[in-house]
C-alpha cells in the first residue's frame, strides 16, 4: 500500500488499459460512422469530423471530471439537477424538434440533448443520496429515490424520448440493486424486470389492435419507422445478418451505403460495424465493450467509499444498459428503442456524457487510496 | 472502516452485488454473442441474398423491333429513341404522394397513373407508367430525382413510321400488351409493358419482329436511385422484314383514293405478292403506337369514317357487276350456254310477278356471252343465273375464293359472303328463295366480297386460273444471322377450266374498256382488260343520282388486269358511295396500272435486292 501511495498521481498500469480500450471503441466508431458518410456530398462538415470534435470535448470533459473531486462533485448533485431539469423544462417549450420529438436545445449551429446528461446527474444524485440518507424503512430506500427519479422521467418521456426514458429508469434501477433493496430476492425481480422489459413491452403489444398501437407509438416513439413498423428492424438485421462471419469490408456494406438502413450513423452504428467487419469484427467489439466494463467494475468494487462505489456501479449500470440493449435492438432481439451505442454511435451529447462518466469513473479509482494521504 | 457497522455490512453487500452483476454481464454477452453468431453465421447466406435483392432490381431491357422495308428497301417503319417513365412500387413509400407529384410535374390525368401503379405485376420489377416524355417532362423528372424514389426515366427505343399515314392499314401499329394478350400461350414470354403489334403487318409478323426482352441488373439505393449497372442478357432486336409493296405504288394508290372512302388493292398476278393496299380513311399509326387517353381512343373508334377498318380485307361489299367475272366462267364450264348462244334482252326480266330491271333502259337486244360481259347486260346474267341455280354459282364462286379469307398475313381479314341454298339454311334456316338468284346472278343480294378477294380473283383469270395466296412480306432478315430468307410465293391451285374459257373471257374483259363500259379505263401504254361494277346500297331508290344523299349512293368497282397478253399486275378498286364503277373507279385503276408499267417496265419483273439495308439502319437508328 505505501508503494502505491508514492504512484498514485501518475498514470498506472490499469489507466493505460483502460483509456487505451475508450480510445479502441471511439476509433471504431469513428471509422464505422467515416465509412457510411465519407461519399455522402452534404452540405457542411462530414459526420466523421464532426464525431472527432465531439471526441476532443469529450476528451476535456473525460480529464476534468477525473481530476475533479468526485466529492465535491456530488455536493453539486442537487442544483445540477435542478439546472437539468430547467433544461428538460425548457426543451419542451422552446426546444428543436427533430423527427417529431423536441429533445434539443439549440445552440447555434450545434444543438444539445439535455436528457444524455440528465442520466449522469441522476446517477451523482442518487449516489450522494444513498451515501448521506439514513436507510431504514422502504420508503427512504425506494420510495424517496424514485421521487427524486420521477420528474426527470416524465419530462424526458414528455419529449417524448422512449430510450432516454428507459436508461433513467435502468439508472434508478441499478442503484437500487446496489444498495436500495436489501431482499436479493426483490433484487433479481427488478433486474429481470428491466432487462425483461422489452420482451414484456412485445407481449403486451401483441395484443393491442392496431389503431392502439398507432395511437400509442405516436405518443410514445414518432421517429421510429414511419414507413411501417418492421422495415426498419428488417433492414438492421439484413445488414447484421449479411455480413456474415467476415463482413464486407470498408465501405462494402451496401445496407448502409445504399441507404436501406436508416439511422446507420446514430442508433444503428453497431449494424453498420457489423455488415462490413462480419462476425469477428463484431466479437471484437464485443470484448472490448466487456473488458471496459469489466475494468469498471474492478473500479466499482475496490472504491473507498460508499459513494464512490455507489457512482461507479451506476456508471457501469447505465454503460452495460445502454450497450446492451442497443445491440439486441439492432439484432433484432429487442423492438427498436432509441439508445445509442455508447463511444461508437454518432452524436455529441451522449459522446460527451459518456465520455464524462468515464472520467468519472476513473476519478474514484484514483481516489481510492487518498485517505491514506 | 471507523464508519460502524451498518455501513460496513452495506459495503460488503455491494461487493457481493457487483459480483452478481459481473455475472449477469457475462451471461447477457453471451446471449449477444449467441444472437450475432446466429444471425451472421448460421444464417449469414440468407441475409447475404437478401441484401442482394435489397439492391439490386432486375430490369427488362426492351428490344429494337425490327425494321420493315417495302420490296426495294425503302424504309417503312423503324424506331426513334424516346424516353419513358417507369416505376418501382417497392422503392415507393407512398403512393398517393407520388401520384399527386407526377400528376403536378407532368399534368397528367391521376386515374391513369394510379391505373397502372395498381396493374397487376411484380412489385420489384420497374413498371412503365408513360412513354414518349417530352424532353421538358423527362428533364423535369430527372431533376426531381431525389424525391421520387423509385421513379426512373429510361431511355428506350420507340416505333415510328416516317412515312405518316402511308400504307397504315397495312404496317399496321404497335401497343403496350393488353390484359387480355397477356393471358394467351403465344404472349408467354411478355410481361406488362411489353409492346406488341396490335394491327396489320406488325401484329401479324409480331413474333418475327418483336424481338427478344434482354435484362440488366441494376444496384440501387433505399431511394430507388440507380449507383450502378451491369447488364446480364442484351436485348436482341427483332428481324426485319420486306414487304412486298412497292411504296411508290402505295403512295399513288392512296392519291387516287383521295378524301373518299374506299379500298385500292393491286397485285402480281403470278405470285400472289400484294404490290399496292390503299384503304381510306386512314389513322397515323404514329399517334397509336403512342400511349392514347380513354377520350383520343374512343373518338378514332367511334369516328363515322370507321379509319380503322382496312377495307381491301376487311370492308364486305356486294361485287356488283365484277361478280359477271366469274359467272362468265361458270356459264361456260357448267355448260349453261355456249359462247355464241343469245340472249334477248329487253331491259327488263320477268320472274313471278316481280321485273329485274336491266342497267340500260331499252335493252341490250341480243347479247352472247362476250357482248353481256363487254356491256354488262344484266338481263343475260338473270337468264343464266336462274338456269344454272344459285349451288352452281357458288361452287364456282369457291373456286375462286369467294366467300372465304384469301389468307392474307393480316389480322382479322374478312371472308365475304358466297351465299348458296346450304349456307341459307344454316345461317338464316330459311329455304332459298329463287328470286335471290337472280340478284345474286349481278353480284347483289346476299353475295358480298372484298376488294382484296376481287384483286386476286381477277388476277387468277389473268393468270389462266393458277393463283396464289395474296402474299405481303417476301423476305425477313434474321438479325443474329444476318441472312436474307426469301419467303417462297404460295400456290394456291388451278381453276380447274378449259383454256379456251379464259381466252374468250380475258378477250371480252379487253373489249370492256375498248368499247365498253370501261372506256375511261383505256392507256396509251398498255392493254388493259377490266370489269366495271356499280354495288347497289340501298334498294329503293328515288330521283336522279345527285339527289340522292351520299351514303345511299351506290359503290363503285373496277377489276382490272394489264398488259392482256401476259398479266404482270391485277388491280381491284372501289370507291365507296361514287356510282358507276366505269366513271368513279376505272380511271383510278388505269393510274395505277401505268404507275406500275413505268415503275417496272421489264418483262419479267427484276425483284430488286433490297439496296444495302444495313447502312440504312444504322441511320436511321442513329437518329
Amino acid at each position: 500500500m505505501i508503494d502505491r501511495l508514492t504512484e498514485h498521481r501518475s498514470l498506472d498500469n490499469f489507466d493505460l488499459r483502460y483509456v487505451a480500450l475508450i480510445l479502441a471503441i471511439l476509433g471504431i466508431g469513428v471509422l464505422s460512422i467515416y465509412s457510411l458518410t465519407h461519399a455522402q456530398q452534404g452540405v457542411g462538415t462530414p459526420y466523421y469530423l464532426k464525431q472527432l470534435v465531439w471526441i476532443g470535448v469529450g476528451v476535456a470533459a473525460f480529464v476534468v471530471m477525473w481530476v475533479s473531486d468526485y466529492h465535491r462533485l456530488a455536493r453539486l448533485a442537487y442544483p445540477a439537477y435542478a439546472v437539468v431539469l430547467l433544461m428538460l423544462a425548457f426543451v419542451l417549450v422552446e426546444g428543436r424538434t427533430s423527427k417529431g420529438a423536441q429533445r434539443w436545445i439549440g445552440l447555434g449551429p450545434y444543438s444539445f440533448q439535455p436528457s444524455e446528461f440528465a442520466k449522469l446527474v441522476l446517477i451523482l444524485v442518487l449516489a450522494h443520496y444513498y451515501s448521506k440518507a439514513p436507510r431504514m424503512g422502504w420508503l427512504q430506500r425506494v420510495i424517496v429515490p424514485g421521487l427524486l427519479m420521477l420528474p426527470g422521467l416524465i419530462l424526458i418521456l414528455k419529449q417524448p424520448d422512449l430510450g432516454s426514458g428507459l436508461s433513467f429508469v435502468a439508472v434508478y434501477a441499478a442503484m437500487l440493486l446496489m444498495v436500495g433493496v436489501r431482499s436479493q430476492a426483490l433484487g433479481v425481480i427488478l433486474l429481470f424486470s428491466v432487462m425483461l422489459f422489452p420482451f414484456a413491452w412485445e407481449g403486451v403489444w401483441g395484443s393491442l389492435h392496431d389503431y392502439q398501437r398507432q395511437r400509442i407509438m405516436a405518443f410514445v416513439d414518432q421517429d421510429y419507422d414511419p414507413g411501417g413498423k418492421g422495415y426498419h428492424a428488417l433492414q438492421s438485421r439484413i445488414a447484421i445478418g449479411s455480413g456474415e462471419l467476415t463482413g464486407k469490408g470498408l465501405y462494402g456494406g451496401t445496407q448502409s451505403q445504399l441507404k436501406f438502413l436508416p439511422e446507420g450513423h446514430t442508433d444503428f452504428v453497431f449494424a453498420v460495424y457489423a455488415e462490413e467487419w462480419g462476425f469477428l469484427g463484431v466479437l471484437v467489439l464485443l470484448v472490448l465493450f466487456v473488458a471496459l466494463i469489466w475494468l469498471s467494475l474492478e473500479i466499482a468494487s475496490k472504491a473507498k467509499d460508499q459513494l464512490g462505489a455507489l457512482l461507479a456501479a451506476g456508471i457501469v449500470a447505465m454503460l452495460c444498459f445502454c450497450v446492451v440493449v442497443n445491440i439486441g435492438m439492432t439484432a433484432g432481439m429487442f423492438p427498436i428503442v432509441g439508445i445509442p451505442l455508447p463511444l461508437v454511435s454518432y452524436g455529441g451529447s451522449a459522446t460527451i456524457m459518456t465520455m464524462a462518466s468515464l472520467g468519472l469513473l476513473l476519478n474514484v479509482k484514483r481516489r481510492r487510496l487518498s485517505l491514506f494521504y | 472502516m471507523a464508519s460502524g457497522n451498518y455501513q460496513e455490512t452495506e459495503f460488503g453487500e455491494l461487493h457481493r452485488r457487483l459480483a452478481i452483476l459481473r455475472l449477469g454481464l457475462l451471461l447477457v454477452v453471451a446471449l449477444l454473442g449467441l444472437r450475432l453468431w446466429h444471425l451472421q453465421v448460421r444464417e449469414g447466406p440468407y441475409y447475404r441474398d437478401l441484401s442482394e435483392n435489397n439492391r439490386t432490381r432486375l430490369m427488362l431491357l426492351e428490344p429494337a423491333r425490327g425494321l420493315i422495308y417495302d420490296r426495294h428497301g425503302v424504309l417503312l417503319a423503324n424506331n426513334v429513341p424516346s424516353f419513358s417513365l417507369y416505376v418501382t412500387l417497392e422503392d415507393v413509400k407512398d403512393r398517393e404522394a407520388l401520384i399527386q407529384r407526377l400528376t403536378d410535374l407532368l399534368g397528367r390525368d391521376p386515374a391513369l397513373i394510379r391505373k397502372k401503379l395498381e396493374g397487376r405485376g411484380s412489385k420489384s420489377l420497374p413498371r412503365k407508367i408513360k412513354d414518349r416524355l417530352t424532353l421538358r417532362d423527362a428533364t423535369v423528372i430527372e431533376s426531381h430525382r431525389l424525391d421520387l424514389p423509385g421513379v426512373m426515366v429510361q431511355v428506350e427505343s420507340q416505333r415510328n413510321y416516317p412515312g405518316g399515314m402511308t400504307a397504315a392499314h397495312l404496317l399496321g401499329y404497335v401497343g403496350e400488351i393488353s390484359a387480355d394478350q397477356l393471358e394467351k400461350p403465344e404472349f408467354s414470354d411478355l410481361h406488362q409493358g411489353s409492346v406488341v403489334g396490335q394491327y396489320g403487318v406488325e401484329k401479324s409478323f409480331d413474333r418475327h419482329v418483336r424481338g427478344q426482352a434482354g435484362q440488366k441488373s441494376v444496384e440501387v439505393d433505399a431511394l430507388g436511385h440507380e449507383k450502378k449497372t451491369a447488364v446480364v442478357d442484351k436485348p436482341q432486336a427483332g428481324n426485319d422484314l420486306y414487304l412486298t409493296i412497292d411504296i411508290r405504288l402505295q403512295k399513288v394508290a392512296e392519291e387516287l383514293l383521295g378524301e373518299e372512302s374506299g379500298a385500292i388493292v393491286a397485285l402480281d398476278p403470278t405470285n400472289g405478292d400484294i404490290l399496292a393496299m390503299a384503304s381510306r380513311p386512314v389513322f397515323d399509326p404514329n399517334v397509336l403506337s403512342r400511349e392514347l387517353t380513354p377520350k383520343q381512343w374512343v373518338d378514332i373508334v367511334q369516328d363515322e369514317g370507321r379509319p380503322l377498318n382496312n377495307r381491301a380485307s376487311q370492308g364486305q361489299y356486294p361485287p356488283g357487276s365484277t361478280f359477271k367475272v366469274p359467272m362468265a366462267v361458270a356459264v361456260l364450264e357448267s355448260n349453261t350456254m355456249s359462247p355464241s348462244n343469245t340472249v334477248y334482252c329487253n331491259g327488263g326480266y320477268q320472274f313471278g310477278k316481280r321485273v329485274y330491271h336491266d342497267w340500260k333502259a331499252g335493252g341490250h337486244g341480243a347479247v352472247d356471252l362476250h357482248t353481256a360481259l363487254v356491256h354488262s347486260c344484266d338481263v343475260y346474267f338473270y337468264t343464266v343465273g336462274q338456269r344454272m341455280g344459285i349451288d352452281v354459282m357458288a361452287d364456282f364462286g369457291k373456286e375462286f375464293g369467294l366467300g372465304q379469307g384469301t389468307g392474307v398475313e393480316l389480322p382479322s381479314e374478312r371472308s365475304g359472303i358466297m351465299p348458296s341454298t346450304s349456307w341459307k339454311q344454316q345461317t338464316k334456316n330459311e329455304p332459298w328463295l329463287p328470286g335471290e338468284t337472280i340478284s345474286a346472278a349481278i353480284g347483289q343480294g346476299y353475295v358480298t366480297v372484298t376488294p382484296l378477294q376481287m384483286a386476286s380473283l381477277i388476277g387468277t383469270v389473268a393468270n389462266d386460273g393458277v393463283s396464289y395466296r395474296p402474299r405481303l412480306v417476301r423476305a425477313v432478315m434474321d438479325r443474329a444471322t444476318g441472312n436474307l430468307q426469301e419467303l417462297p410465293a404460295v400456290p394456291r391451285g388451278k381453276i380447274k377450266a378449259k383454256p379456251e374459257t379464259f381466252r374468250l373471257i380475258k378477250d371480252a374483259l379487253a373489249d370492256v374498256v375498248k368499247v365498253g363500259t370501261a372506256t375511261k379505263a383505256k392507256s396509251s401504254l398498255v392493254t388493259i382488260g377490266g370489269k366495271t361494277g356499280t354495288a347497289q346500297v340501298a334498294a329503293l331508290r328515288t330521283g336522279p343520282e345527285e339527289q340522292v344523299p351520299k351514303k345511299f349512293r351506290d359503290h363503285a368497282w373496277f377489276v382490272a388486269f394489264a398488259p392482256v397478253e401476259s398479266p404482270r399486275i391485277a388491280v381491284a378498286v372501289l370507291a365507296e358511295h361514287m356510282g358507276h364503277g366505269g366513271s368513279a373507279a376505272a380511271p383510278l385503276a388505269k393510274e395505277v396500272i401505268e404507275t406500275y408499267i413505268k415503275l417496272a417496265p421489264q418483262v419479267p419483273i427484276v425483284i430488286s435486292k433490297a439496296a444495302k439495308p444495313e447502312p440504312a439502319r444504322r441511320s436511321t437508328e442513329k437518329s
